[in-house]
């Protein structure tokens, strides 16, 4: 067995008095795709954006790639809070697609892609250029490259955002609900992609969704996650047709029900 | 004679054309009282906004409090602040520099206020990505936060520049001969305060509503590109 990429030890993210992750065990292999389900408030999102470092954690260890996350060793090899240039160091690993895609709405679209791999990897321009439009070629939209983001659509801005988290060549992607805040007609398109990606390459993949069906296809395992813990995780063919948990079976019926 | 040019008292009409070019020497002191505190007021004040936004309490407090002082404070006291003040400890500037300066430092503590409510209006979805594709602060609040909080900004700046203009005669107390000083002068010297108050009060005017067509044409000329402005 492989060492797990991912590894959530004990961790606790608090706001407030509000315990979102209570003392969650996580772990998720290399080139695994890990979907996470569950309730609203259960903490799945959470888990994405502190990998994402954008929430710092209350307690526990985080490791990525084999490093800790949140912390780094000082001199006597203790923990301590890291700093900006460990987490800078660490997020180099890590991709995000965002729920709203957070496009850079005054820039063209192959600028979006181009800007952070210029200006955070030193890639040249010309270079940085060729690789963005090879990945529009790979999501479908060579031809849009010179517009704004609010000349697409939906379902466009988001192959968009896929196409700039991959820019970065990261080791792990999250989802962060990519299909939540797109027209029904325009999910199955960013779905594809991300499907794709899943079948085509070796990256670790991490995804909220509420698309069962398509969580059931392109996943190897599923996490249940519910009151900031993970309640039941097995392969899909396993969690959705057998739950052990009643608040899983709860959870799929009523999400089966309001599709 | 004001400037070597000659007033003619013969009649009220000749008597305003005759000292009509004399106003416009003033007006260009006005004018360029006006772009100077006005650049000044735009770029401390961004300094200001982005030494307020600063994570670390120790930057952001000492530059909300001189941005409190300087908005709290009569311009006028600022003003023989730095015009009586300063010579004290060796630093003369020129009448107008001191008079331009005061003008824009008290107006970079409102423009702070503006690029703070521009910037703060750039969701933040957008620090976001900027800080998941790993770009540095800097880097993000140059070419992310900043582009779409300008486009935000321009109808508040206006407001300023045209209040800028409108504040330029207080430096006559600072013998800057702006318009309104060289207006009081000729009516010290002839005696009639009607034609050249009345006429300053009209180029006033015109230069106001100039200066608000002008920032409305900026701000429909400005591409908008899908910034959402609310």
């Amino acid at each position: 067995m492989t060492e797990p990429i991912i590894k959530f030890d004990k961790v606790v993210k608090r706001f407030d008095s509000f315990v979102v992750l209570d003392e969650l065990d996580f772990e998720v292999r290399p080139g695994e795709k890990v979907t996470i389900i569950g309730p609203s408030g259960s903490g799945k999102s959470t888990v994405l954006r502190v990998l994402m470092t954008l929430e710092p954690i209350s307690e526990g260890v985080v490791y990525v790639d084999g490093d800790t996350l949140w912390h780094e060793k000082d001199a006597n090899g203790r923990l301590r809070p890291a700093g900006e240039g460990h987490l800078r160091r660490m997020r180099e690993k890590l991709g995000m697609v965002f729920q709203q895609f957070n496009l850079f709405p005054h820039m063209t679209v192959r600028r979006n892609i181009t800007e952070a791999p210029t200006q955070v990897l030193g890639i040249p321009r010309a270079e940085a250029r060729e690789r963005a439009d090879d990945l529009l070629d790979m999501v479908g939209l060579r031809e849009h490259a010179d517009k704004y983001p609010h000349q697409l659509s939906g379902g466009q801005q988001q192959r968009v955002g896929i196409a700039r988290a991959l820019a970065m060549r990261p080791k792990i992607m999250l989802f962060d609900e990519p299909t939540s805040a797109l027209d029904p007609e325009l999910v199955g398109e960013v779905l594809n992609v991300i499907r794709r990606l899943a079948e085509e390459h070796d990256l670790t993949m991490l995804l909220v969704t509420h698309e069962m069906n398509f969580a059931q296809q392109i996943s190897d395992r599923v996490c249940f996650f519910d009151r900031g813990k993970v309640l039941e995780q097995a392969p899909p063919e396993e969690l959705f047709t057998d739950p052990k948990q009643e608040r899983t079976r709860a959870f799929l019926k009523a999400v089966l029900e309001s599709n | 004679m004001l400037f070597g040019i000659a007033w003619d008292t013969s009649s009220g009409w000749a008597f305003a054309i005759s000292i009509l070019p004399i106003l416009l020497r003033g007006l260009v002191v006005t004018i360029q009282a006006t772009v100077v505190g006005f650049f000044i007021a735009l770029v401390v004040g961004l300094v200001w906004a982005a030494l307020k936004a600063a994570p670390l309490r120790i930057v952001s407090w000492p530059a909300a409090i001189v941005t409190e002082f300087l908005r709290d404070t009569p311009l006028l006291i600022q003003l023989f602040f730095l015009y009586y003040v300063l010579p004290e400890y060796g630093i003369v500037l020129p009448a107008f520099m001191t008079g331009a300066l005061a003008l824009g430092l008290q107006y970079s503590a409102y423009t702070s206020e503006v690029y703070r409510a521009g910037i703060e209006a750039v969701p933040r979805g957008q620090h976001e990505a900027a800080r998941a594709l790993n770009l540095k602060g800097m880097r993000t609040f140059t070419h992310i936060v900043l582009p779409q909080a300008v486009p935000r900004i321009i109808p508040a700046m206006g407001n300023y520049l045209v209040s800028i203009m409108k504040d330029v005669p207080l430096l006559s107390v600072v013998t800057v001969l702006e318009m309104l000083n060289v207006a009081r002068i000729i009516g010290d010297r002839t005696f009639n305060y009607l034609i050249p108050l009345s006429m300053v009060g009209g180029i006033y005017l015109i230069m106001t509503l100039i200066a608000s067509a002008g920032v409305r044409f900026l701000d429909m000329r400005l591409p908008k590109r899908g910034i959402p402005l609310k």
